[in-house]
């Protein structure tokens, strides 16, 4: 097991009168290559959650493992785990300082005791990996337009080559084009370097085409955990919790309701259209 | 004349080098021709940099044409003397809720407008009673802004502009920063405020799915207006809207494919409800 | 980290919310000079009960007034060392070549003294008065500075501003520094110099950010008609009622009782 929460616990405040519990007795264990979605409303408990995948948060209570060993034993470098597993924050691209593009993604590699030389070419590696154009990488980050600097800024964790990559609302504000873009490189280094992907977004549309696991965080609780179809088939009891399901979930369950016989678990747009054509071939067949 | 009419509007913006010497001169926007009528509800769409955002600034005198003329309830905008009432008149709210908020206090930010135009004590105080209930924030006055949630931020930054008695507010990306939840009450109150004050509203957004409701629509692309028309007729074309790196809600391109397969359902369905009925 | 004391109003319904603030802003003024002018046991038993007296009312839990002393532990401490080590007198005992006097004792207590009351006293006014309220008071009450060109309303909505940003940007950069340090930044370890030059991947984005928020804020400013001073009305224009007056008297009779235990005074301590 590559990631593993046990019985893991946060409190802020802890001992004053200010407690509050963010995370409850999380059990989570990530396999290598898996491609995790995370949902859940704002102030669920899942930046906390993220957070301590990569110590940056130390449980109240509990253990976190990573690849079996506990991250925060005493003589384990948490320095180089945050490298294993790198996270990118929401607007990433508000952590951007140096004076060209190049050096700023080198920044992670080079903390790591790398050579300016042999940084510098993971920097490029991974510039080449988000789909960011090589003429620009002697501008400044600050010139660039929002959505190449936000590619900027996940270069920056991927030059450290981690294992795990943790994305924080990486489409936050950007065009659609602009989504589908960054979405589809995610995909493809998953698919490409076999990178374990952690997603969270709000968007259930997202997650419901790019993830092979959905984890639902609810009052530091994890709800819900399985394949987006199963996660989905939950719709009404994630309505109540702030969530919704993919608008597809609720087409095919009104189609269904009305005597199509389609398949009500479809998440994306291609299942659907597969499952209507074929529902409305097979009633025709029937005529 | 509508509310807000611009003629053959262009704005040009110079970019600087690192020296401080004139590298280009940029066209924002070019050739804009639009008239909008009181009491719509007007949604421009549009990817990032396609000039959207500048265009809004024009509609609030925060930006001047370069080219052609401006107009806010028949004022023309290049002229410095009626500033402060064209900005009366058509007020805004910008995309980042931390960033518009002066005051520290929830009902003392809204009546920051207010007093700066010089309405009397007494007045100030009922219009930020009546602006805070007609967002739904009354119960908040009281506290500070930073414990608020993004979009009960936006909505007392509504509640600012409304207390100033506009006839329009332009909205750029209000909802780009909030999550779905901040989202939908966002565009509720808006909503609301075009329907019940008859508030003219100009929504500038990239999410596809807060155009529904829209009476008109214009799609901007590298400065020009490239479609406009009601949501279904935008949304009928598909294609059109990938090309200007938009998209389509999961619904309409859900019917587009299927119509493309050969279902027999008609073009721009915009609802699920629409959808069912075509299909079952 | 949006609960930081400096700046942060804490509403409650009281009777020193109520107050105007210029009453506040003078009245925390006599009482800072008070506690440098009283002597004696008596003196500061009295200001020890006024004190408590104004946290009582104010309805404000003492542990937030307690919040603003963490900042000045440090600043404490060093002024009781100094103070016992230094002041020349009877010698009580003698470690090394360091003598603790008994004088020295006895002005350690009274700087600890001094400055734990300051600190409460100030944040009994900040926790009971918005910003924007107290920045109004310093408006009105600088205002003649006017005559001399001093830009006093453009300090006062400067001083505003500020005091609504101060927590946005602790947040912000709580949040660059660990982005940073997700990116295996080390801010804790190595030299001086190499200290600060580890901070630049946290202050660089914090000035662009700021930067960036200060542009935004002035356009939106401008969006909603602010155009200085001039003409402006007030939501809350500074009224006094007759509880002020009755405030200004008590404190009146509070300055007079702190020059009779500056001039009457003394003891022991």
């Amino acid at each position: 097991m590559q990631l593993e929460l046990k019985n893991v616990s946060y409190t802020y405040g802890k001992g004053t009168v200010f407690e509050v519990n963010a995370l409850s007795n999380i059990d989570l264990a990530i396999e290598e290559g898996q491609f995790i979605g995370i949902i859940g409303h704002t102030g669920s408990g899942k930046s906390t959650l993220i957070q301590h995948f990569n110590a940056l948060m130390e449980p109240t209570e509990g253990k976190v493992l990573f690849e079996g060993e506990d991250i925060w034993g005493e003589k384990y470098d948490r320095r180089a785990l945050r490298s294993k597993v790198g996270l990118v924050f929401q607007y990433p691209e508000h952590q951007l300082f140096e004076t060209d593009v190049l050096t700023d993604v080198a920044f992670g590699p080079k903390n790591q005791g790398l050579s300016k030389e042999e940084a510098e070419a993971r920097a490029r590696e991974a510039l080449v990996q988000v789909g960011f154009p090589e003429k620009f990488y002697g501008h400044s980050p600050f010139e660039l337009s929002g959505g190449q600097k936000r590619r900027v800024a996940i270069a920056g964790v991927l030059a450290m080559n981690p294992k795990v990559l943790i994305l924080d609302e990486p489409t936050a504000g950007l065009d659609p084009k602009g989504r589908d873009e960054i979405l589809d490189q995610i995909s493809y280094l998953h698919d490409q370097r076999g990178i374990t992907i952690i997603l969270v977004s709000h968007s259930m549309e997202d997650v419901a085409r790019y993830a092979d696991r959905l984890i639902v965080v609810n009052d530091g609780r994890i709800p819900y955990d399985g394949t987006p179809r199963e996660v989905f088939a939950h719709y009404k009891e994630l309505e109540k919790i702030g969530l919704a399901a993919p608008q597809i979930t609720y087409i095919m369950h009104d189609l269904a309701a009305k005597g199509l016989p389609v398949d009500v678990q479809a998440t994306t747009i291609e299942e659907a259209k597969k499952s209507i054509l074929e529902a409305l071939a097979g009633k025709g067949a029937k005529r | 004349m509508g509310i807000i009419k611009a003629v053959k509007l262009c704005f040009d913006y110079m970019k600087y080098g690192e020296d401080d010497s004139k590298i280009e001169k940029v066209r924002a926007i070019d050739d804009v021709t639009l008239d909008i009528k009181k009491g719509d509800f007007i949604a421009i769409l549009g990817h990032n940099g396609s000039g959207k955002s500048t265009l809004a600034k024009h509609m609030n005198a925060l930006l001047v044409p370069t080219e052609g003329t401006m107009w806010v309830d028949e004022i023309d905008t290049s002229g410095e003397e009626e500033i402060w009432k064209i900005r009366q008149k058509a007020g805004m709210v910008f995309q980042n809720p931390d960033n518009q908020i002066i005051g520290t206090v929830v009902e003392e930010d809204v009546g920051f407008g207010p007093e700066n135009i010089g309405v009397p004590t007494d007045e100030i105080w009922s219009r930020v009673d009546d602006s805070l209930s007609r967002v739904g924030m009354l119960k908040h006055r009281k506290k500070s802004p930073n414990r608020l949630s993004g979009g009960q931020k936006q909505r007392v930054a509504i509640a600012g502009v409304i207390a100033m008695r506009p006839e329009c507010i332009v909205m750029d990306e209000p909802t780009a920063m909030l999550d779905p939840t901040g989202r939908k009450d966002v565009l509720r109150t808006v909503h609301e405020l075009n329907e019940k004050l008859g508030i003219t509203v100009i929504l500038i957004t990239h999410y596809m799915e807060e155009v529904i409701g829209a009476d008109h629509v214009f799609v901007m692309d590298s400065g020009h207006i490239v479609m406009q028309g009601t949501p279904r007729e935008i949304f009928t074309e598909v294609d059109k809207l990938k090309k200007y790196r938009l998209d389509v809600p999961q619904v309409t391109e859900l019917a587009y494919e299927l119509r493309k397969s050969g279902i027999d359902i008609p073009a721009g369905i915009l609802t699920r409800e629409e959808l069912v009925e075509a299909l079952v | 980290m949006r609960n930081i004391t400096i700046g942060q109003y804490y509403p409650a319904d009281s009777i020193l919310h109520r107050l105007d603030p210029r009453v506040k802003f003078l009245g925390t003024l006599v009482f800072i000079i008070s506690l440098f002018l009283i002597k004696g046991v008596a003196g500061y038993v009295f200001v020890t009960i006024v004190l408590a007296t104004l946290v009582r009312l104010s309805k404000v839990p003492f542990g937030m007034m307690l919040k603003g002393m963490k900042a000045i532990i440090f600043i404490l401490i060093i002024t009781v060392i100094f103070n016992m080590l230094f002041t020349p007198g009877e010698a009580i005992f003698t470690i090394w070549r360091l003598t603790v006097t008994r004088e020295g004792v006895a002005q350690a207590f009274r700087m600890a003294i001094r400055l734990s009351y300051l600190i409460i006293g100030s944040s009994i006014m900040t926790l009971t008065t918005t910003p924007n309220q107290l920045t109004d008071a310093m408006e009105n009450l600088f205002s003649p500075l006017k005559v001399l060109k001093v830009p006093v309303h453009e300090i006062s909505m400067m001083m505003s501003i500020a005091l609504r940003f101060i927590p946005i940007l602790m947040e912000e950069t709580d949040k660059i520094m660990k982005a940073q340090i997700a990116r295996g930044a080390d801010f804790e370890s190595g030299n001086l110099i190499k200290r600060v030059t580890n901070m630049i991947p946290l202050l660089v984005p914090l000035f662009v950010s700021a930067f960036q928020r200060a542009n935004d804020l002035a356009m939106a400013m401008e969006a909603r008609c602010y155009h200085g001073g001039e003409g402006r009305t007030q939501m809350k224009p500074l009224r006094y009622e007759k509880r002020d007056y009755v405030a200004y008297a008590l404190m009146l009779a509070f300055a007079a009782a702190s020059v009779c235990f500056c001039v009457f005074g003394g003891g022991w301590i």
